[in-house]
């Protein structure tokens, strides 16, 4: 609607050179290595990766839920609309969790509390931070799940999370994240434990919801087929690092990192018919041993020898689509 | 608005609460029905018993001597004449016999029933609420360190309460002042931030919280508990409720194990961390979100801690430690029954086998509601 396109340029969210590290002594894991993104306001923005790449990382240390003993945010700043929400205390980020950013997880059976009603938990949701009369929440409750899509939402009320499908599970979640209005909901996979038919279902409730609503969506995912459904903007990340971002088209027309054509190429379409799938050799690094000079070169088809010395830097190929493969750039701008 | 039709209706599987499906477990078990029937029955009779057996004209009468019928054998009839008619039993038989003193052991048995429930119930609730206070505490912020600069302040707070006990008013205020100003200094000025200047190994981590909680407990299980029980009764007032705050301080340790246990395999999953991402405080997520993910070993554990803080304060009051004598207890009953014991067995038997059918049914009830709340039990 109207804030779409008004306020498309509004940063809500803007995290940058954030490094969280694991691990206390010798081997740091450096799972997120100094990641920069903005969300803009109404704006659906996808952080795709491999498994172990640090996407769900990056989005707890949004919400300053990384667990702190083993984890450590080394440095970085996490701007939403105008404090940066890591030099809050715990007690004023309590009044953002939930409130104005919330999350939608990946287990939709694992993240509801098996011992609560879902009334309960909606119920629990608004209480935290709203101080509303018990009627009111109970009818709040009632419409968040008619939002949702569950059918008989008022019978419902008093099911326990074991007795709804997987999708209704999962709606129910999203409902939970919904029930304070927040600018920012962040999806953690939310779409991974479901099946094909579920999973479309759910990314069109979230997008008739944000489109009402104009709020702002960041989606973690690896799934290649969901970024191209719902993104607005995309950033891939490999090994800790962004390494290409762009708009949906960008990067998906004209790729310009070895790692995300590579991606592409894997992912099963109409021409490849019959033939054998591409699949990028080797696996993601482990965060404690790094490779030198760029993360991607021992996988890297056309590695020269200069990728394995130099740390490699963000290449702008203007439009705000933005590379981090030097190598592919000079390579592009001399033909 | 997003009603759309693809939308299929879940499968209504039969709907059970929670409770429904634990009582059609729990009802498999034989032996579980019998000590839940027992337990019940025990419950009951306690009530009874100290509506009874309390007031200024009690229906049972356990304190009022009658020397002329002392030692007479259960289901004996008074001998007609002697007793004016508020002194003749309720029924117009002992039931359970009379004592040395010519008591009614019915009536004291009524009596000692309502301290044996009183002492279990309240005791274990006490061990409870500390155990679980314990057990949130360690396994939800065990990897918290607290600093030295925490531990020092709170020993000049303690050495100040130290000192009051000696008599020391003044000095102990001194010293309360001083802890206070530390623990203010360190905890609310944040010293090293603000002035910029360090102050070594006051600001490093000392122990976690977790290694402080759990070295307590084991301490607390170094003692060999009925000897402190003894100890600490010497020293109070003799008193039923100091025994029932005893006996709970000296038993929470199991509950802590059990709690932590549990927090810190819950602590990992997902809806914990939900309930953060909404925004939830760390102690409404321990105690609302967790906890009830936790209660079920404690259950089981509480009834089986029932049963022996029911032994406990029988063994106490054997030993002449526990409830001062007037009152009836089914310790001093037995104890007091045991110069007797080839003259009147009756005086031994009948506490000894009230206290052993109590404790097994509390044990049998306890053990089938852990097979009850068993979740491999449950897939059935």
């Amino acid at each position: 609607m109207e804030a779409d396109t008004a306020h498309s340029n509004d940063t809500l969210l803007s995290v940058a050179d954030l490094k969280v590290y694991f691990g206390g002594q010798d081997p740091v894991a450096r799972a997120v290595d100094g990641v920069n993104f903005d969300v803009h306001t109404g704006e659906t923005v996808c952080l795709v990766g491999e498994s172990g790449c640090g996407k769900t990382v990056t989005a707890l240390a949004v919400l300053g839920l990384v667990p702190i003993p083993p984890g450590k945010v080394v440095s970085g700043k996490i701007r939403f609309r105008d404090t940066d929400l890591l030099t809050l205390r715990e007690e004023t980020l309590q009044h953002i969790r939930g409130n104005q950013i919330s999350m939608v997880f990946q287990e939709p059976l694992t993240a509801l509390n098996p011992v609560f009603t879902i009334g309960d938990q909606i119920m629990e949701a608004i209480q935290v931070h709203e101080k509303a009369a018990e009627n009111e929440r109970r009818s709040r409750c009632i419409q968040l799940l008619q939002d949702v899509g569950i059918p008989s939402p008022r019978a419902r009320l008093k099911d326990y999370p074991h007795q709804l499908s997987g999708g209704q599970r999962q709606r129910v979640m999203i409902a939970m994240a919904l029930a304070c209005r927040p600018a920012l909901i962040i999806a953690d996979e939310p779409t991974t434990a479901l099946d094909v038919t579920v999973q479309a279902q759910i990314l069109n409730l979230m997008k008739s919801i944000q489109n009402t609503a104009a709020m702002s969506v960041l989606y973690i995912t690896h799934d290649l087929g969901v970024v191209s459904t719902v993104a607005d903007r995309v950033y891939i990340m490999y090994a800790g690092l962004i390494v290409e971002q762009g708009t949906r088209d960008q990067v998906f027309q004209a790729p310009k990192h070895p790692y995300t054509r590579g991606l592409l190429a894997s992912l099963p379409t109409r021409g490849k018919r019959g033939k054998r799938l591409y699949s990028i050799p080797g696996t993601v690094p482990n965060p404690a041993f790094k490779p030198k000079g760029c993360p991607f070169h021992p996988r890297c088809a056309s590695a020269l020898p200069e990728c394995s010395v130099s740390f490699p830097k963000m290449c702008d190929y203007g439009e705000s689509h933005l590379s981090r493969c030097p190598p592919l750039y000079n390579q592009e701008k001399h033909e | 608005m997003t009603n759309d039709p693809l939308i299929l209706e879940a499968p209504s599987a039969p709907k059970r609460t929670r409770l429904e499906e634990l009582w059609r477990l729990f009802k498999q078990n034989r032996l579980a029905i019998i000590g839940l029937f027992i337990f019940v029955l025990f419950f009951i009779t306690a009530i009874l018993g100290a509506v009874l057996t309390s007031g200024h004209d009690p229906v049972f009468d356990p304190s009022l001597i009658r020397l002329q019928e002392k030692l007479l054998p259960p289901l004996s009839r008074p001998h007609g004449g002697a007793l004016s008619p508020e002194e003749t039993p309720t029924f117009g038989l002992y039931l359970f016999g009379t004592d040395d003193l010519g008591r009614d052991v019915f009536s004291r048995m009524l009596q000692g029933a309502w301290v044996s429930l009183t002492v279990g119930f309240v005791a274990v609730g006490i061990s409870v609420m500390v155990g679980i206070f314990m057990g949130g505490m360690a396994g939800y912020f065990g990897e918290r360190h607290l600093r030295w600069d925490h531990i020092s302040g709170v020993g000049i707070l303690f050495a100040a309460g130290i000192l009051l006990t000696t008599g020391n008013v003044w000095t102990s205020l001194g010293v309360f002042a001083v802890g206070c100003v530390f623990l203010g200094f360190f905890i609310v000025m944040k010293p090293p931030q603000r002035f910029g200047f360090t102050t070594g190994w006051l600001r490093k981590n000392a122990v976690s919280v977790d290694t402080l909680i759990m070295r307590l407990v084991d301490i607390m299980l170094c003692f060999p508990s009925f000897f402190l029980i003894l100890t600490v009764v010497a020293l109070l007032p003799a008193s039923m409720y100091n025994i029932m705050i005893i006996i709970g301080l000296t038993s929470w340790m199991g509950t802590t194990r059990f709690v932590r246990a549990e927090f810190l395999s819950l602590r990992e999953q997902d809806f914990v961390t939900a309930a953060r991402a909404l925004g939830i405080g760390n102690f409404r997520i321990i105690f609302r979100h967790m906890m009830p993910n936790a209660i079920a070993p404690v259950l089981v554990s509480s009834t089986i801690g029932i049963a022996t803080a029911i032994l406990t304060e029988a063994g106490l009051s054997f030993l002449g430690f526990g409830v001062p004598p007037p009152h009836a207890t089914w310790g001093n009953i037995l104890s007091g029954g045991k110069g007797f014991i080839f003259d009147a067995p009756w005086l031994t038997f009948i506490p000894g086998i009230a206290i052993l059918i109590v404790v097994l049914c509390f044990n049998l009830f306890g053990e089938g509601l852990r097979d009850a709340l068993n979740p491999k039990l449950r897939e059935r």
